[in-house]
């Protein structure tokens, strides 16, 4: 565990930078989960939402929510890690730069120009929009997410630079000398898990970005062939590492701080460092569970995906999670917003591991794919654990943790709303309700109407969270 | 059914995680003197949970994939199969033959003339019974044979456009 005293101080640009990541966050998680609920509350005809209407918010939503989570996530690996390494303040700033450059490309492509392609951008889907949208509005959608992408993209290089002038070369930032061999003087896990994320997230940005430049050449100069298998791997590639990277970043925040909560130390040993190595190639080579149903896939790429699918959730169960309770386990910690909020968070992750293996299984995924079951599964990891642990790490900043009553309401709301919405999602998804469908058939309304109550329960328990840093952030931690 | 099988399954392994989450919560206040001693206790369990999961994983895979959706694809020939071509379009459904008698199998050539559709094989109650993708320069071939008699119906599992939500025909087993 780090020693306080021994932690030097943020400069004040740094600091600015984090709360500066951190406040957009707060409003844009609000802002997007109000366009979910819009959702929601179309697909339960409570509001007549055109359908080029939903798919537009779809598309918003879905590129929103999955960029914002990548732009606090980073923040909290920036955070820990500058503890560890020297990062670059200025490429801190460039990124958000970049990343503000980008959503503006973005809403413009998508309120603008009339892009609803969903945040996948699946070829050729973006140029045939059918006269909803053209050529600019899917042009300025993409090059707004290769903006995000160039942005991550020196982040993460800085980040991985600052890891190897300290540590000698990456393989030393996961701990390899020490899993390998016998030294016992092991890397801290701050500096673990980013050289994970540094590694996956550069692979997963630059396939990126290969794939919207392809897809971009062709909108221009449709003679230039794109092959639609080949955009489909390299998208889910990169839309899979991507997502999965900010939980990773995330975590860190959980290694820190319930440390702090305790009093107990989060132990950096052999099982840890290989539960991290493990992740780095499972993370990568697991997305072809998102393409059972291309039956002209390879079938070893499809039994692989099953196979990392079912080994992907160990070291989240069985390390992190696992970890996370025997810390708290009869360690009389101090429960506030912040080790309420990871605590929660943990829960958040490890149940959604559950619907995601099974959903994994091409048997099951016959069934399953593109039902609610994939949202329902993969909102349990972001709703109740990715954005718990984003502001549970808030609170932290903000050191605002004592919860006032109002803080307190919203917790529970937020839990209870968070799994029971998710919970929805998954018993329609059971019931074969199909995704990203504007309009339901009536058979399938009364999912909704639970469901936007529910989400109207998050989205206001968001609110106070949001809020609450807000109006807390000048007192952001200056370590 | 594989829906309420899963659906089982996966309500119980939350449930479980959701009790040892809830145990700990309330147990939290507790102290220990020697911590050492918990997490030498809770080593030991993991390693015995490691396994206890990894081994169940395999014969679970296994088990799974002894009959794999791929095989018609792949080549597989079966000799009374009815062929039918499914080609996606923004926003329909082209099919050779819409109609079949009940038990016979099927294998859907499935692609699309445009972007990437999905096919689902949806029954009268709505249950999503198999699907694949429509992709552009591919075809996938989905066998599947209509034991019951009914109305059924062909739906666009993979998001097309404006329309997505439209791309529904029937499909009559007699
Ligand atoms: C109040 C909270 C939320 C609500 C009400 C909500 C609602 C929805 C709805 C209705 C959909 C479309 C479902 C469909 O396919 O028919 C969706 C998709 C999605 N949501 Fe959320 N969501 C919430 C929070 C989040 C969060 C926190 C994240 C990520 C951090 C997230 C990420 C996504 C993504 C990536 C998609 C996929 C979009 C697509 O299919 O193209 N959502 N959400
Ligand atoms: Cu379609
Ligand atoms: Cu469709």
């Amino acid at each position: 565990m780090t020693n306080e005293s021994s932690i030097s101080p943020l400069d004040k640009s740094a600091r600015y930078a984090i709360v500066a990541y951190l406040g957009i966050s707060a409003l844009v998680f609000v802002l997007m989960m109000l366009l979910g609920l819009l959702m929601r509350m179309g697909q339960a005809q409570w509001l007549s939402i055109p359908p080029h209407i939903f798919y537009q918010v779809m598309t918003a939503h879905g590129a929103g929510m999955v960029g914002i989570s990548g732009l606090a996530a980073s923040a909290v690996l920036w955070y820990f890690l500058r503890r560890h390494v020297n990062l670059t303040t200025g490429i801190l700033w460039a990124n958000l730069v970049f990343f503000l450059l980008g959503v503006v490309l973005i809403l413009g492509g998508i309120f603008l120009g009339g892009y609803g392609g969903a945040w996948t951008f699946l070829f050729p889907l973006p140029s045939h929009g059918m006269g909803v949208w053209g050529v600019s509005g899917a042009a300025s959608f993409l090059i707004g997410l290769l903006l995000i992408g160039v942005g991550f993209l020196l982040l993460y290089l800085d980040v991985g630079r600052a890891i190897i002038s300290k540590y000698g070369n990456i393989g030393r930032g996961l701990g390899w000398p020490q899993l390998f061999g016998n030294s016992t003087d092991f890397p801290p896990a701050s500096v673990v898990a980013s050289t994970m994320v540094v590694i996956i997230n550069i692979a997963g940005i630059l396939a990126g970005a290969v794939v919207l430049t392809m897809i971009l050449i062709n909108l221009f100069y449709p003679a230039f062939a794109v092959d639609a298998l080949l955009t489909k791997n390299l998208i889910f590639f990169f839309g899979h590492v991507f997502i999965n990277a900010t939980i990773y970043q995330a975590v860190i925040a959980v290694y820190e701080i319930l440390p702090e909560y305790t009093g107990r130390p989060w132990r950096v040993n052999k099982v840890f460092l290989a539960a991290w190595t493990a992740s780095t190639f499972m993370v990568m080579f697991v997305y072809p569970h998102h393409l059972l149903m291309d039956f002209v896939m390879p079938t070893w790429m499809l039994l692989m995906g099953q196979i990392l699918s079912y080994l992907s959730g160990l070291p989240v169960l069985v390390v992190t999670a696992y970890g996370a309770l025997t810390i708290v386990h009869r360690s009389n910690l101090r429960w506030d917003m912040v080790s309420g909020l990871l605590f929660v968070s943990m829960f958040g992750w490890a149940v959604g591991v559950i619907p995601a293996v099974i959903d994994g299984t091409i048997a099951a995924n016959q069934v399953m794919h593109n039902t609610m079951w994939v949202p329902g599964h993969f909102h349990m990891y972001l709703i109740v654990g990715l954005v718990a642990m984003l502001f549970g790490f808030m609170y932290y900043i903000a050191q605002n943790g004592a919860p006032k009553l109002l803080d307190r309401l919203a917790f529970w709301v937020y839990l209870v709303a968070g799994t029971g919405f998710c919970m929805n999602f998954l018993a329609s998804g059971q019931a074969s309700v199909a995704r990203r469908w504007a309009v339901h058939l009536p058979e399938w309304v009364g999912y909704s109407h639970a469901a936007s109550i529910l989400a109207a329960g998050i989205a206001l328990a968001a609110l106070v969270f949001a809020l609450r840093f807000l109006t807390h952030m000048g007192n952001a931690r200056t370590a | 059914m594989i829906q309420e099988t899963v659906w089982l399954i996966s309500l119980s392994l939350m449930a479980i995680i959701t009790a040892v989450f809830i145990y700990v919560a309330v147990n939290s206040s507790k102290t220990v003197p020697d911590f050492e001693a918990v997490q030498a206790r809770a080593l030991s369990f993991r390693a015995k949970l490691f396994w206890t999961l990894l081994v169940a994983g395999v014969i679970i895979f296994i088990a799974t994939t002894q009959v794999l959706p791929y095989a018609t694809t792949r080549g597989e020939v079966s000799a009374d199969a009815v062929e039918i071509n499914a080609v996606g379009k923004q926003w329909f459904w082209e099919l050779s033959q819409n109609e079949v008698e009940a038990g016979t199998t099927v294998i859907f050539n499935v692609t699309t003339e445009d972007v990437n559709h999905g096919m689902g094989i949806y029954d009268s109650e709505l249950r999503l019974l198999a699907q694949t993708q429509a992709m552009p320069g591919y075809e996938n071939k989905l066998k599947f044979t209509f034991s019951e008699p009914g109305q059924y119906r062909l739906m666009c599992m993979e998001y097309c456009g404006l329309s997505h939500h439209t791309m529904i025909i029937p499909f009559n087993v007699k």
